[in-house]
């Protein structure tokens, strides 16, 4: 035996080792994969020996070889046999192997789990050590969920090097076994003051990445994470600490109030650049989430501007860029305190290295104005001229263009300048960004009217010096802009001041070798040319310019028929054949512009770059079936703008091109084009393709002529972009002048808004008003229009598994106290929990189902829902005609539409208030099975009554029904109204003459058609006389174009939730659309926006308003106290379109959450209300309402009403009421009235929320 | 978190490679060339970070990295990771690796990538930062190598441990001693 171990020690001795396999490595350059394949067969043999230490050698050989590239998942047993080694040398190369090569498939990992537990509990703290460093690399979720327990109890391990690594492990076994968060947070959040440093670090470590997955439950650590940030030392953990931070405050903006001061300190303090930069960047997340209302901002302000701006001077790459990162940032909120800095950013663009360049170039975007646009594009333009051959050129020249395009070119004030720039940039030789000033030109020229004169007039000069810009076209994009040229003379020829010059320009022989689309256009503006001279001659006497313009072109055309590009050849020859025949009629005298101009009638408007997207689907139609069998293999063609331009290729590349299945690729085109034919939006998805066919076939037929020019690429006559620099800066000064003097004369002067997009630039820049009065004509959509602006987020967020479980860990850490919700299953119609349902339409929301749909059939559902409403609508009407007892079902069910915005709240109302019908009816129907009996003669009414009341739950729940998601057809639905109706019948017929009477005013309140002559419990109230009509909505704003009116609802399903659900009503006689809703968010509520879009963004509203059509939408909000009533500031903005014009308004509001919109009614049995005052936890407060002169059930429907209460018991004019809030407050009322007088005697948890309840019900009864 | 730690040289070899996501080895490769070709084009004084792109993960990535005479040291890390802190911790690891193998230089990290290792399983674990502190650092991984020569007779720990003296000729090639070419200014402390 012992012999057995020397013997295999001295073999040993003879093998190779890691140090010799490199060594031969590298002597063996040559064959080195040969070298290396007997090396792993040497290896294989070692494996096969029973001496672990030759074992061990190969498996450490192994592991190199793995780093080179070699798969050695082969090995993974012996791997294995290595890690259960006893001596710490060989378990250690085994680990370290493990955790290179094993993953989640590797098999054998199952065979490590006792092993790995054996380790972790073993006497010597570096085999444990080893193991979990190994683990941490290929745990998976069996092991994870095998070991968790073992690595919990390391986490109290009396070494702190064991503690450190198990508590950064569980960060992994979190990851891999979500339900192990739970039992091991408390442990996990006891190490955050752990003695040992390293310890403490790991435990920030793991908790900061955790909390940056799901922040909102990591917010209870706040204080906590204060403490150590102020205490601790170790600028890892304060690193750490002050990121989690900056993840936190921007849910939970008094957080960050409490932060600006430490961290400021710090700033000051620290020497640390790398804490100094994590300081400055959660100070600006902090004044990103308050930003709003704070007097003192700007102090912090600036401190983050100065330091950052040294961090910018630093001669340090790292620090100028992360400076620039970090500016980039306060820049999105506070553009001003940047802009300051424009110096600065502009020597940035020196800078010799190109991530700070680009960095530079991003906050530029950010900070023009209409101020310094034309200044920073000018610096731009010099750094064009220096960057000459680089691709950082490319990258300016995108800049240029992105930066003056943005928003709708809100920055440009002088479009005439923008063009100069535009013909400028085409000077640029080589780029590959031509197809992009082509179409910043198009754009321009057809959305800009006031500038197609001066566009025209120089697209007219580019096309008479074409050849400049054609020079060595082979590696020239920049001939693209020709192709844009042509269009717009073509397009806006009746602008061009010498027409017959520039057809000339456009039929030159040196045109047939420009790429074939270019050609086609060329020849088919030609021809609009043509007609437009035929139309300035007409009327003429002498009709040779005519003529000779027929005969021009008839000269040059044939030249195109010869073309080897198909397009260019059929246009040509169609052409020409109609110029011939035109000759003919012009030798017999005959008046023919009319005509021929007919030929190009009409005006090409923009179109949304969506609008083809939100065509609703016709009905029948089944997008997904398919026509025909799927082909095999189908390739995805991607609609891409560019691909106006037929896309340039190096030319020998082509024929590989073309060899690509001809038939198929024909194929394929030919049903695009019919397609496209078909498709009465496809045409205007980008004005040009109307006029050029797409698919050309390409350039490789034509003859390339190399011109070498030794001219300067300047295109002489065209005016430079410099001198609108300084002719604008004239023009404001005159303008403030002007200004100045008008001013004394008047101060209330009205500012000119014109045509232009709103002024959302900062106040300073109002008074800069455009050169033109420059109507941008907005882009159009389709009719009906769909909203599709969620369709952006990401489906598959790597983290989605790690958030969810870590919401169940909050939940089940009983962090809420009061999560009964369950306990009433109605209420979940009015989930409005996701801010998606806001894109919603309002009656979606009824058929809100509970497991998440794909948003495709939820849209058709919606599509469906409007049509079924709308066809609902015109058949209950008829109906209405001929049985006049059933109006009153057909109220109820919402169908009847008289006014647009009454009709959709109530049918909300019906399903959904928990004040009125649906919410109590379930209730009642509990409370009819085992009531409290009732204690004396008047109860036993109510119950009678209630009972009487009965039907009216049927009919909601129908609702309820009929607005699930599979809708039953029409006719079913109106089989079981009528079948209900029935049953009702003789219930309900005396009562039914006085009610059609009332009906049509009594939209509100449906508690009323249940009653009898009898008092009632639980909300409903005893019909003595009919109630007043009652609407929780209020007004919200108004102006000449619309209205808003808006009812806030509490969000029992989260405690933090608001639902405003806002109609808008159209008021004018114009088309109302793209509206938009923003609100400024405050300390405590915050409306909540779709993923990824900033805390500034506004909500797209998911409709548009024909003319006096209303619809309503539904915003959430998240609130944090609930205690204080409080005022959102908030915007709407819209476009009024008219036939001819459009305008941007907009409409300011002020959102009022009361206290009461917090409540959500409740219904409570009166011994548990009994049971709840007698508990003593509630604080009481009480109220006097004086002079209410009102029944005494009308004023506790209105109390139910408006404030969502229920009657828990009433006794003659006493009564019991109850309401919870949404984060589970209950507030207890007894009501009593004597006379006039009314006493409210009032207990809540929250005496601050009860005392603004009961100032809102006082509130309420003071205004009637 | 931190995604991948990858040593290279000037010729984009690999020196030490440690991946915390799976990945196979093709791909593994792969990214190695890629990061190479990112890193190698740079020049010297420029910014020591790129933004990841499409290499690994996306976005919210970033590639660290700091140029020591042969050797390039690139970390690539999410946004949860302080920028100047991982350059301080490329330098601790750097550092660290001198006092192990005394002046290392290139030839150190090619004979001895498995020690390499062991140090970096005390810094960095699992992607997460463990360690920062050099000199806990080297106390735990001497602890650990004195461990390991206590469990084999003298011979063997010959064979095992001879120090290969490289640090001979000084200042060419692989010799050139990693650390000595640049005092960096630490941005921790």
């Amino acid at each position: 035996m012992a012999l057995k171990i020397v013997k295999g020690s001295i073999d040993r001795m003879f093998d190779k080792n890691l140090q010799d396999l490199v060594r031969g490595i590298r002597n063996h350059k040559e064959d080195e994969a040969k070298y290396i394949s007997t090396c792993i067969d040497e290896i294989k043999q070692e494996l096969k020996q029973d001496n672990i230490a030759v074992k061990a050698n190969a498996v450490c050989k192994l592991t190199y070889l793995q780093m080179l590239g070699y798969d050695v998942s082969w090995a993974a047993f012996n791997i294995v046999e290595v890690m259960s080694s006893s001596k710490f040398t060989y378990k250690r190369i085994g680990y370290l192997a493990a955790s290179q090569c094993f993953h989640e498939n590797t098999d054998v990992i199952m065979l490590t789990t006792n092993q790995i537990r054996k380790d972790l509990s073993s006497p010597n703290q570096y085999d444990t050590g080893v193991a979990l460093t190994g683990l941490s690399c290929f745990v998976t979720p069996d092991l994870a969920r095998d070991l968790a327990n073992d690595i919990m109890t390391l986490m109290s391990h009396t070494k702190p090097y064991i503690r450190k690594k198990a508590v950064l492990i569980m960060y992994k076994v979190f990851l891999k076994y979500p339900e192990s968060l739970r039992p091991a947070f408390p442990r996990l959040k006891e190490k955050l003051e752990d003695p040992d440093p390293g310890v403490q670090s790991a435990a920030v470590n793991v908790i900061c990445e955790l909390a940056r997955r799901n922040p909102k439950n990591y917010l209870s650590l706040a204080p906590l994470f204060f403490k150590l940030m102020t205490s601790s030392t170790n600028n890892w953990v304060l690193i750490k600490i002050i990121k989690l931070f900056g993840a936190l405050t921007p849910l939970e903006p008094r957080l960050g109030k409490k932060l600006i001061e430490p961290l400021t300190n710090l700033i000051h303090s620290t020497s640390a650049m790398s804490l100094l930069y994590e300081c400055v960047n959660t100070v600006i997340a902090v004044l990103i989430s308050l930003s709003s209302g704070m007097p003192n901002h700007s102090a912090s302000i600036q401190l983050c501007v100065q330091k950052l701006r040294i961090l910018i001077e630093d001669s340090d790459q790292n620090l100028k860029y992360l400076g620039l990162l970090a500016m980039s940032k306060i820049l999105k909120t506070h553009p001003k305190s940047v802009q300051s800095h424009k110096d600065l950013i502009l020597q940035c663009l020196d800078d010799k290295d190109e991530s700070i360049r680009l960095r530079a170039l991003d906050l530029l975007y950010g900070m023009v104005s209409k101020k310094n646009l034309m200044e920073i594009v000018k610096k731009l333009m010099i750094h064009v001229d220096k960057a000459e051959g680089t691709t950082y050129r490319d990258e300016l020249l995108t800049k240029i263009i992105d930066i003056c395009s943005q928003s709708n070119y809100q920055y440009i004030t002088n479009f005439e300048w923008y063009i100069s720039i535009l013909v400028e940039l085409t000077r640029l030789e080589g780029t590959r960004h031509g197809h992009l000033i082509a179409s910043q030109m198009l754009d321009v020229a057809i959305r800009v009217k006031a500038i197609r004169a001066f566009a025209v007039a120089q697209m007219a000069t580019l096309l008479d010096n074409a050849h400049l810009l054609t020079g060595n076209m082979q590696r020239n994009g920049i001939c693209e802009v020709l192709y844009a040229s042509a269009w717009i003379c073509g397009e806006f020829s009746e602008h061009l001041e010498n027409p017959m010059q520039t057809l000339e320009a456009m039929l030159r022989p040196k045109v047939a070798t420009l790429p074939g689309h270019i050609q086609a256009v060329y020849v088919q503006n030609a021809a609009k040319l043509f007609a437009t001279i035929l139309k300035n001659q007409e009327g003429n006497t002498d009709s040779t310019t005519a003529q000779e313009t027929s005969q021009l072109m008839i000269d040059r055309l044939p030249l195109f028929v010869q073309s080897a590009n198909l397009e260019v050849q059929e246009r040509a020859s169609c052409i020409l054949q109609l110029v011939k025949y035109i000759q003919k009629l012009q030798q017999k005298d005959v008046e023919i512009a009319e005509e021929v101009s007919a030929l190009f009638a009409g005006e090409l408007n923009p179109v949304a770059p969506k609008a083809q997207k939100k065509v609703p689907v016709p009905e029948g139609l089944d997008l997904d079936a398919w026509i025909n069998e799927p082909p095999s293999e189908s390739e995805s063609e991607d609609e891409q703008p560019k691909a106006i331009f037929t896309k340039e290729e190096p030319k020998h590349s082509r024929p590989r091109h073309t060899e690509v299945d001809e038939k198929e690729l024909a194929r394929r085109r030919e049903a695009r084009k019919q397609e496209q034919a078909n498709n009465p939006f496809y045409i205007k998805a980008s004005p040009s393709s109307q006029k050029v066919y797409q698919d050309a076939p390409g350039v490789e037929h034509i003859p390339v002529v190399q011109i070498d020019l030794s001219v300067p690429l300047k295109v002489p006559g065209l005016p430079m972009s410099d001198q609108y620099v300084k002719l604008e800066e004239e023009r404001r000064q005159k303008e403030r002048a002007e200004k100045k003097k008008k001013e004394k004369k008047k101060r209330k002067e009205k500012r000119s808004g014109r045509g232009r997009k709103h002024d959302s630039g900062p106040e300073s820049e109002e008074d800069i008003t455009p050169v033109h009065v420059v109507d941008i004509v907005t882009e159009e959509m389709p009719e009906n229009a769909l909203p599709s602006d969620d369709d952006d987020k990401d489906p598959n967020d790597p983290h989605k598994a790690l958030d969810i479980d870590l919401d169940n860990l909050v939940e089940t850490t009983a962090r809420r106290p009061l999560a009964d919700s369950e306990k009433l299953p109605v209420r979940s119609h009015r989930a409005a929990g996701a801010p998606k349902s806001s894109a919603e339409d309002g009656e979606v929301e009824n058929a809100t189902s509970q497991e998440p749909k794909k948003k495709s059939s939820k849209e058709k559902r919606e599509k469906k829902k409007d049509k079924d409403r709308e066809r609902k609508k015109s058949k209950e009407e008829k109906k209405k005609k001929k049985h006049k007892h059933e109006e009153k079902e057909e109220d109820l069910l919402g169908g009847q539409g008289e006014e647009p915005v009454i009709q959709s709240e109530e049918t909300k109302e019906v399903a959904a208030q928990p004040t009125s019908t649906s919410a109590e009816v379930s209730d009642l129907d509990f409370w009819l099975s085992n009531a409290p009996v009732p204690s004396n003669t008047q109860e036993a009414a109510t119950v009678a009554a209630a009972a009487e009341a009965a039907p009216v739950p049927e009919v909601s729940s129908g609702i309820a029904a009929d607005s699930e998601p599979d809708e039953p057809k029409d006719t079913e639905m109106e089989e079981s109204k009528s079948s209900k109706h029935k049953k009702k019948k003789q219930k309900k017929e005396k009562e039914e003459k006085e009610k059609k009477k009332k009906k049509k005013h009594h939209h509100h309140h449906h508690h009323s058609d249940g009653g009898g002559e009898e008092s009632v419990q639980n909300g409903t109230v005893e019909e003595e006389e009919p109630l007043p009509p009652m609407s929780n909505y209020c007004l919200l704003a108004e102006n000449s174009y619309i209205k808003m009116v808006c009812d806030i609802q509490g969000n029992l399903q989260d405690g933090s939730q608001v639902v405003v659900s806002v109609i808008f009503e159209n008021k004018c006689d114009s088309f109302l659309k793209s509206m938009e809703f923003n609100v400024l968010d405050s300390l405590n509520s915050k409306l909540q926006r779709p993923e990824g879009s900033g805390p500034h963004d506004g909500l797209t509203v998911p409709f548009q308003l024909p003319p006096g059509v209303s619809n309503e939408a539904r915003f959430v909000f998240t609130v944090q106290s609930i205690v204080m009533p409080q005022k959102l500031k908030g915007t709407l903005t819209f476009i009024v379109k008219n036939e001819d014009s459009s305008t941007h308004e907009k409409l300011d509001f002020k959102l009022h959450f009361t206290c009461t919109s917090y409540l959500i009614t409740t219904p409570c049995y009166s011994d548990a209300f009994a049971k709840l005052l007698e508990s003593g936890d509630l604080k009481s407060s009480s109220v006097r309402l004086e002079g209410v002169n009102m029944p005494f059930h009308h004023l506790l429907a209105r109390i139910c009403f408006h404030h969502h209460f229920s009657v828990v018991e009433r006794i003659d004019s006493c009564a019991s009421m109850y309401s919870r809030s949404i984060q589970g407050h209950h507030v207890c009322l007894l009501v009593k009235t004597s006379g006039q007088t009314v006493s409210i005697d009032a207990k809540c948890d929250e005496p601050t929320l009860l005392g603004n309840v009961l100032d809102e019900i006082k509130q309420t009864f003071s205004q009637c | 978190m931190i995604k991948a730690i990858l040593i290279f040289n000037n010729h984009g070899k690999p020196r030490l490679s440690k991946f915390y996501e799976h990945y196979n080895e093709d791909t593994e490769q792969q990214i190695i060339r890629e990061t190479f070709h990112l890193v190698s084009k740079r020049d010297e004084n420029v910014c020591n970070f790129l933004e990841g792109g499409m290499l690994i993960g996306g976005s919210d990535y970033k590639l660290i990295y700091r140029h020591y005479a042969t050797l390039y040291f690139v970390f690539c890390v999410d946004s949860s990771e302080s920028e100047l802190g991982i350059l301080d911790l490329i330098q601790v690891f750097v550092e660290t690796l001198d006092k192990c193998f005394e002046n290392v230089c290139e030839l150190d990290l090619i004979f001895h990538v498995d020690k390499v290792h062991n140090i970096l399983a005390e810094m960095v674990m699992g992607g997460m930062v463990l360690e920062t502190n050099m000199n806990e650092i080297i106390t735990q991984v001497d602890a650990q190598n004195k461990m390991e020569k206590s469990e084999f007779f003298p011979f063997f720990s010959l064979s095992l441990y001879r120090r290969l003296s490289f640090s001979l000729p000084g200042r060419t090639g692989r010799h050139r001693p990693v650390l000595q070419e640049r005092p960096l200014v630490p941005y921790q402390l």
